[in-house]
């Protein structure tokens, strides 16, 4: 780790409470650039939470976060983020287009409007997830792995360095999700960070090159080969071995009928 | 186009009714106005030459506008009880305002009723953020709680010897005649920041109301548009106060804006209808009070604005009941349509094409309908131009009387045997189905299936000839040329 080029993300001793309950207790964490990074564990381990507090959106009662070095306010527009396709109304009145257009606002600042070029980026962004035809389609018009591609395609607008992906595969369809795993990949390609919250055991050792073990506290943070261990999995989800009889089921079932693409 | 230009059409004939209905039920219960014509009124009324015409006018028309903006992001948001908290907070504001000076010094009450109302979101804020008691009920318990306390001001300043009160009644129900130029300077200003505001910061308006999260997330300041739109909410219920009156300001924020989500899928349009509603009610419910002899106006405006509510409502092109109702009766008539066609070409199929007729005998036997059901059906062919009869007078219907297709029924019909015979052969070679279970859904899919996915069948089924049940397809040399080949 050289002195000039700083950590795309460094957390210290992060800890996160909801009405003096704590959720997350001192989380430490240095992720190096270029990762496909998912972050594992049961419900209400604090998955969500974790990237919230690291963007500001839930108060941190201690500990501090890095973005490259600065605080997250300074690099707000190096970061890129994906959240929970449920967290909004999609009965709102705005069309693909203008959807994807908020990904350019940060960039925009106060004030000043999108112009030409930002909605051409917009277009490439929606043309990247080949939701390009359903530019002018109003939101509610749209199935769940549509939707999510909306969202993909706004973070993608964003054009940063740094992502942070909420559930992207919850309730979405199996050509979506291929589609956004390639999408995942390429940016990694480019040497972008990425760390999606992922629920899905199955797929997490295919999908990504790190992952973060977390319930409450930190369990592991590592190389996928190393953290995704019987043993690891079973203290992060605290003894349910349920869990992972199903995950060798569905893995059993996913494999005879539906192939996943490498 | 077309459609929009029927939808004004439309609300054009609602006012008018509604403006003449009224007029009439006016002249009949209130005896005492001598000059009471209508028109004379309407004249009188829009030629301004009263001052306190033009300031009622005016001002209703300043406070639909800002009223119309400020309730689309209101309505988008769900905040809609926040405007009816923020109304009924204000009355003890109101009473204190008066309090002070004495006098209904519009610059005193403005104060002491934005003071309120902004105390009563910071109330409802701080209770259902410091305990489990959720945010309807917190604003329940601000509503009423204030409201009570305003009101037992109230009576207690109507028993008050000094002091001059009138007027102050009018807060409860509004009354736009009694707008001064005080009055009428704050609803200008108000509305000017506030359309400002929203043009300025549209965008973040937009993304903020949309997204929050995701707005914070890019750095953009989403609390502190909030807490804008909140003071701008506190102001808007203030100045609509003399108006349209505490009691029913809120639904001059909520129903104009519901009126223009109807209507549109677009925030700027939404902004943009909901302005114009808004100074539509506004005007119309100033009208009303005027021809009324100065009835509460805040009533009137209301009744207006859910006058056009119930019209979107039933003639609003995307949710519009009526226009709905069209549709699906236009859809019906259409199967029906292409059930016959489809009929005729079964038993020309019968005769392998060699008879170029078909009997109405052969048609109901077909269809299994009586003869007067079939001949009901055949003239609606004729009708749209799908079959001639051999015998040209419509009245001789026998059963002698022979159908003859037409080019573009010719067409229909082999597109929908087509569609048929294409889905059910898919079915049983894509998705497994026996072939006997296949008729059924066929005859539905037949109807919706669009040109690109008949194109895509095709393709999947590598072009095929033939149906499950050893039928042939009709080609696209039949839809193509309009008549077969052999």
């Amino acid at each position: 780790m050289s002195p000039e080029t700083p950590l795309p993300l460094e957390i210290h001793d992060l800890t996160v409470a909801y009405h003096k309950k704590p959720v997350l207790y001192g989380i430490d964490l240095e992720v190096p650039a270029g990762n496909l990074i998912g972050i594992l564990g049961p419900n209400g381990a604090g998955k969500s939470t974790l990237i919230k507090s690291i963007m500001g959106l839930v108060p941190s009662s201690s500990g501090w976060v890095k973005i490259f070095g600065k605080p997250y306010k300074k690099n707000a527009k190096r970061v890129g983020y994906v959240p929970q396709r449920e967290s909004v109304d999609w009965d709102f009145p705005v069309n693909v287009m203008d959807v994807v257009l908020m990904g350019r606002f940060g960039h925009l600042g106060l004030f000043r409007r999108p112009g030409r070029k930002d909605k051409d980026i917009a277009m490439a962004c929606l043309e990247k997830v080949n939701m390009a035809p359903y530019a002018q389609r109003q939101i509610s018009n749209l199935s769940g792995g549509q939707q999510q591609r909306v969202f993909l395609a706004r973070a993608l607008a964003q054009e940063s360095d740094l992502y942070f992906l909420d559930e992207p595969f919850s309730g979405v369809d199996a050509a979506t999700e291929s589609a956004i795993i390639k999408i995942l990949k390429e940016l990694r390609e480019r040497g972008k960070t990425l760390i999606v919250v992922h629920h899905d055991l199955t797929t997490a050792k295919e999908y990504f090159d790190m992952l973060l073990l977390l319930n409450m506290r930190k369990v592991d943070f590592g190389p996928t080969e190393d953290v995704y261990t019987y043993e690891k999995l079973q203290k992060t989800y605290g003894g349910r071995l349920t869990i992972l009889s199903e995950v060798v089921d569905t893995r059993r079932k996913r494999s005879s009928d539906l192939p996943i693409e490498k | 186009m077309i459609k929009r230009s029927r939808l004004c059409a439309s609300l054009a004939l609602g006012i008018t009714s509604f403006l003449v209905l009224t007029g009439e039920i006016h002249a009949a219960k209130i005896s005492e106005i001598s000059d009471s014509h209508l028109i004379e009124q309407f004249v009188r009324f829009f030629s301004f030459k009263d001052p306190s015409v033009r300031y009622a006018v005016l001002g209703s028309l300043l406070l639909g506008t800002c009223c119309g903006l400020l309730g689309s992001f209101i309505v988008v948001r769900k905040l809609a009880l926040m405007g009816d908290t923020l109304s009924h907070a204000v009355l003890p504001g109101v009473a204190l305002g008066f309090l002070w000076t004495m006098t209904k010094d519009p610059w005193a009450i403005f104060i002491g009723a934005t003071i309120a109302g902004l105390l009563g979101t910071v109330v409802v804020h701080w209770i259902h953020t410091t305990t489990h008691i959720k945010e309807d009920s917190a604003m329940g318990l601000v509503l009423s709680g204030f409201y009570a306390i305003g009101i037992c001001l109230f009576t207690m300043i109507q028993r008050l010897p000094t002091g001059n009160k009138a007027g102050l009644d009018k807060f409860m129900f509004g009354q736009a005649a009694a707008l001064g130029s005080d009055d009428l300077w704050m609803i200008a200003i108000v509305t000017a920041a506030a359309g400002f505001l929203i043009l300025l910061l549209y965008k973040e308006f937009l993304v903020t109301s949309f997204d929050s999260q995701f707005a914070s997330a890019i750095g953009l300041p989403a609390n502190f548009i909030h807490y804008l739109l909140m003071l701008l909410l506190a102001f808007s219920v203030v100045i609509g106060l003399q108006a349209v009156g505490i009691v029913l300001i809120s639904a001059m924020l909520i129903t104009p804006a519901a009126t223009a989500f109807l209507l549109t899928d677009r925030m700027h349009r939404m902004l943009l209808y909901a302005s114009l509603f808004g100074m539509c009610s506004g005007l119309l419910g100033s009208f009303f009070s005027y021809l009324g002899n100065s009835l509460p106006t805040g009533p009137f405006m209301i009744i207006s604005a859910s006058m056009l509510f119930t019209l979107a409502l039933l003639f609003g092109n995307r949710y519009g009941i009526i226009p709905r109702k069209l549709r699906h009766l236009n859809r019906t008539h259409r199967i029906q349509i292409e059930n016959t066609l489809k009929a005729i070409y079964r038993i020309r199929e019968k005769s392998h094409f060699k008879e170029e007729a078909v009997s109405i005998q052969q048609f109901g036997e077909q269809r299994n309908l009586p003869i007067i059901e079939a001949e009901k059906e055949v003239k609606r062919l004729i009708k749209e131009r799908y079959v001639t009869l051999s015998k040209s007078n419509l009245d001789e219907f026998n059963q002698s009387q022979l159908i003859y297709l037409t080019p573009s029924g010719w067409k229909t019909a082999c597109r929908i045997v087509r569609n048929h015979r294409l889905w059910e052969l898919y079915l049983t070679e894509s998705a497994q189905y026996e072939p006997d279970h296949v008729h059924d859904d066929a005859e539905e899919i037949e109807h919706i299936l669009g040109e690109a996915t008949v194109r895509e069948l095709e393709r999947r089924l590598d072009f095929p000839t033939v149906d499950p049940h050893g039928k042939l397809i009709p080609s696209i040399i039949d839809l193509g040329d309009g008549h077969k080949a052999n």
